[in-house]
């Protein structure tokens, strides 16, 4: 398993949902993915993502207009 | 046993796409859903800048469609290849800078390379005939099939008997009675099949889920093109566009002024990318200083931007300049009244 970090700063949604689309397809499952974000939206959109396309969102966290999502890769 | 056919649907975040793969979903049909992100997508944008949006709901309306219907969706980058569209479209503009058909053509044949490189069998949009006036028309329809290249593997389920039969009618993959005869502008057909399947919540975007059918944006970008020269944009070009006030005092020069909170942390962001200015002796909005301003043009520009600070009614206020590079320095300037800044130089 490995965890790597996408830095989607500044970008507005859905960029950030494509960046972690786009990343998550070179990744295996189990992997993990903490995506760090300024847009608020991605609260709503990433783990919505994961749930349509089977990741499991494991942590959210927001602090000083930063947002992060941590999520595992589905099969 | 017969083979499990597979289709692609066009998910804008509105109910006629939802509708449309509801409709096939119905007959058996195993449909995932594909967005494209232009640059110019309404969703979201301004919402998440802005301080004042807080309270509107922050969710991807395609995203949330798809959810709902429980199918996947691939949102598909395709600002780069979206320029040749929008800079030289061959049937030309809407109303605004909004260049219709030829974005129709543009996606879905974007669709057909998917569903080649995919293995999927055929394309659905939510188009209704008579529902916009540039792509949605009869005699449009035939030429978004064709130029697109998917021809009759484009099935638009909401206005389908209204249309001459396509591959998967004709070779029974759905059942052509099973589809629809929906037409021009009234949205009752499809709040009452809304009803049928269940689904109470919506997104019906008044001006559609483009920037560039609003005559206000549009007036931007053809000033962005027209200061510089062409018709070419980068992102964060149009990005910008969407925020804060736009003055432009000279052909050489504009300010993007922060309206609130929200957009002034965005524009932090390009601190580094342009000249900025900020008031330092009252509370005043950030503002981002686009084009080539001379020296006297910097003083023009930060009188500007002291009308919008709370020191507008004082004498002099400070204004804090910031070039690209970080250097810094103060210029003391009296604030313009609101009365002399002519309407022209708002974009």
């Amino acid at each position: 398993m490995i965890k790597e970090t996408l830095n989607a700063r500044r970008l507005l949604c859905p960029l950030p949902v494509i960046r972690t689309q786009d990343k998550v397809k070179q990744l295996k499952a189990g992997d993990q993915l903490e995506v760090i974000c300024t847009d608020p939206g991605v609260m709503q959109d990433i783990p919505t993502w994961c749930r349509i396309n089977g990741h499991k969102v494991l942590e959210t966290k927001s602090c000083n207009h930063e947002y992060s999502i941590t999520l595992e890769v589905g099969v | 046993m017969s083979k499990q056919r597979k289709a692609i649907a066009l998910i804008s975040g509105g109910l006629d796409s939802m509708l449309a793969a509801k409709t096939v979903m119905e007959q058996g049909i195993h449909v995932e859903g594909i967005n494209f992100f232009t640059g110019f997508c309404v969703e979201g944008h301004t919402h998440a800048i802005r301080e004042s949006d807080k309270a509107k709901p922050k969710r991807n309306n395609a995203l949330w469609v798809a959810e709902q219907l429980g199918i996947k969706l691939h949102i598909i980058d395709v600002v780069e290849e979206y320029k040749k569209v929008l800079i030289n479209p061959k049937h030309g503009y809407g109303a605004h800078m909004n260049p219709c058909l030829d974005c129709k053509i543009f996606m879905v044949n974007k669709a057909k390379q998917w569903i080649v490189e995919n293995d999927f069998d055929f394309i659905i949009t939510g188009e209704v005939i008579g529902q916009r006036p540039m792509s949605q028309t009869k005699s449009k329809m035939p030429i978004v099939s064709k130029q697109s290249g998917a021809d009759d593997l484009l099935l638009r389920p909401m206005c389908a008997k209204n249309l001459p039969a396509t591959r998967p009618e004709i070779e029974g993959w759905v059942d052509r009675e099973k589809l629809h005869d929906i037409t021009g502008r009234s949205r009752k057909p499809q709040i009452a099949m809304a009803e049928q399947f269940g689904i109470d919540d919506y997104s019906q975007p008044a001006g559609g889920c483009c920037f560039l059918t609003d005559k206000y944006y549009s007036a931007r970008l053809v000033d962005l093109w027209k200061s510089q020269g062409s018709k070419d944009y980068e992102l964060d070009d149009v990005m910008l566009l969407k925020v804060g006030r736009h003055i432009r005092p000279q052909k050489n020069f504009k300010l993007i002024i922060a309206r609130e909170e929200g957009e002034g942390r965005f524009l932090e962001g390009y601190r580094k990318e342009f000249i900025s200015m900020n008031c330092t002796s009252h509370t005043g909005p950030l503002a981002l200083i686009d084009g080539e301003p001379s020296a006297e043009d910097l003083y023009l520009a930060a009188s500007v931007v002291a009308r919008y600070g709370q020191g507008r009614h004082a004498e002099q206020v400070d204004i804090k300049v910031m070039e690209k590079d970080g250097s810094e320095r103060t210029i003391q300037i009296k604030p313009l009244k609101s009365e002399d800044i002519p309407k022209e130089w708002y974009v």
